[in-house]
Order: structure tokens, then sequence, then C-alpha cells
């Protein structure tokens, strides 16, 4: 999709959300409410922690990101938004392909269409410094449209006067 | 002024706004978007939206295919 230059009202309303998990099906979720309200006029915030860290990496795929032997094993066990479970009756990972594949033949937008569309859209991504520091990725390890790694304080201060989800 | 055409027929939630308001995003003053689509979700959303964002709905007239229909908008 082409970048365009979408000018919000000063008077937009606001919605800020909490990417904590990195399950495929809650992912879904935090992108769909993301564009939907971008799409009618909200600033829109996402503030990705701890496993929602998975989805917003630059290297997707199993590989060892991260500094030091444990948050390297646990880069290769998470890998991205291609293969992010679903929260429950995962079937040993059958259940996301599945999931995949009815949304295709419904003609419902994909979660990587989702991505492309919140980055389009302008939604504002963050990243948490403390899940950060954790797990041993750098800014450098993140896509480009993050815009600031914050704290907690910081990202408050940004929610402020809006609405603010936990998914 | 340029007329644009969007057809949103065989889209779901969000995706029905979210193309229109790409598509909007990128009108100059004067500019109108016929957008097509379905009845119900999109035909619920998509005018309201564009008119709370300052766009102008300038018709809603029923479409060929049963159903669907075609919303006329203007920046």
């Amino acid at each position: 999709m082409a970048t365009t230059e979408i000018k919000l009202d000063p008077n937009t309303k606001k919605l800020s959300l909490i990417g904590f998990s990195g399950d495929f099906d809650k992912l879904v979720a935090v992108f769909t409410l993301a564009t939907g309200a971008a799409a009618v006029g909200y600033e829109v915030n996402l503030f990705f922690t701890f496993w929602g860290l998975d989805g917003i990496k630059i290297k997707q795929g199993r590989s060892p990101v991260g500094k030091g032997f444990l948050p390297k094993v646990f880069g290769v066990f998470m890998g991205g938004l291609k293969s992010a479970p679903v929260s429950r009756l995962n079937f040993g990972g059958i259940s996301p392909k599945i999931f995949r594949y009815l949304m295709r033949k419904n003609n419902v937008a994909t979660l990587e269409e989702l991505v492309e569309a919140a980055k389009v859209l302008n939604v504002n991504f963050y990243a948490c410094e403390m899940a950060m520091h954790i797990l041993g990725i750098q800014k450098s390890d993140l896509i480009s449209e993050v815009k600031e790694v914050l704290g907690v304080a910081s990202f408050l201060k940004i929610a402020d006067g809006g609405q603010t989800l936990f998914i | 002024m340029a007329n644009y055409t969007l057809d949103i027929t065989k889209e779901h939630c969000p995706m029905t706004f979210v193309k229109t308001k790409i598509e909007l995003s990128k009108l100059k003053s004067g500019d109108t978007l016929e957008v097509l689509l379905t009845e119900g979700e999109p035909l619920e959303n998509v005018p309201r939206s564009s008119t709370e964002q300052g766009f102008t709905v300038l018709s809603i007239t029923e479409a060929e295919v049963k159903g669907t229909h075609k919303v006329v908008i203007q920046k």
C-alpha cells in the first residue's frame, strides 16, 4: 500500500491499546481495533510489551534476536506474526493455520494486512522499555514505525484523555 | 474536480471503512469518491464516519446488484 498523509482534526477521539499478548487472535483484535478506530478519525496509540513485542520485530520468523543466551532462546521460540499461536485450542499450531484459511476464504483482512493498514493510517507504535530490557531487544530490532521506546509514565501521559484497553 | 470509485462490496469490517478512509485521504477539495458497498455494516458506518470526519455525503442510491448501494462522498 502506498503511504498517504492523513491529517487528523485537533478535536479527535483517542484510543490506546496495550499489546501484551503475542497470540494470533489477540493480535488480530489489537490491529482490527487500531485500524478501525484510525479509519473513523481516532488518534490511536499502540504500546507493545512482553509477548506483544514479538509482533513488531523486523526479523519475523524464528531467529535468536536478543542479547544473551536466554533471550536468544526465547527469540527462537517466538517466531513473529507467522508463527503466533491462538490463545486457546491451539492444537499444536494447527489452529492459526485454520483461522488464516478461514479469514482468506471469507475475504477478511489477514493479520499482516491489518498491520500494514495500521502503518498507512498513521497509528502510533510504541514499545515497552522494561520488556525490551529483559528480552535484550534494541529499538533497531523493531520495525521502523515504532516511534519511541517508553516507560509506563510516558505511555500513561500519551494515553491520558482517551480510552485505554489491555489486550 | 476528479471523481474516483471504490468497490468494497467484498470487504468486511474493518477494511470497509479502512479502505474508504485511505481513498478519501487522497481527495483534493471538490473531488468525489463513489463507493460501492453492501447494506448492513458498511451502509451504516461508511456514510456516517465520512460525515463525522468533515466529508459531505452527496447521495446514497441503490446499485444494480440487489443489496448493494452507491454512496457518493465529496471532500
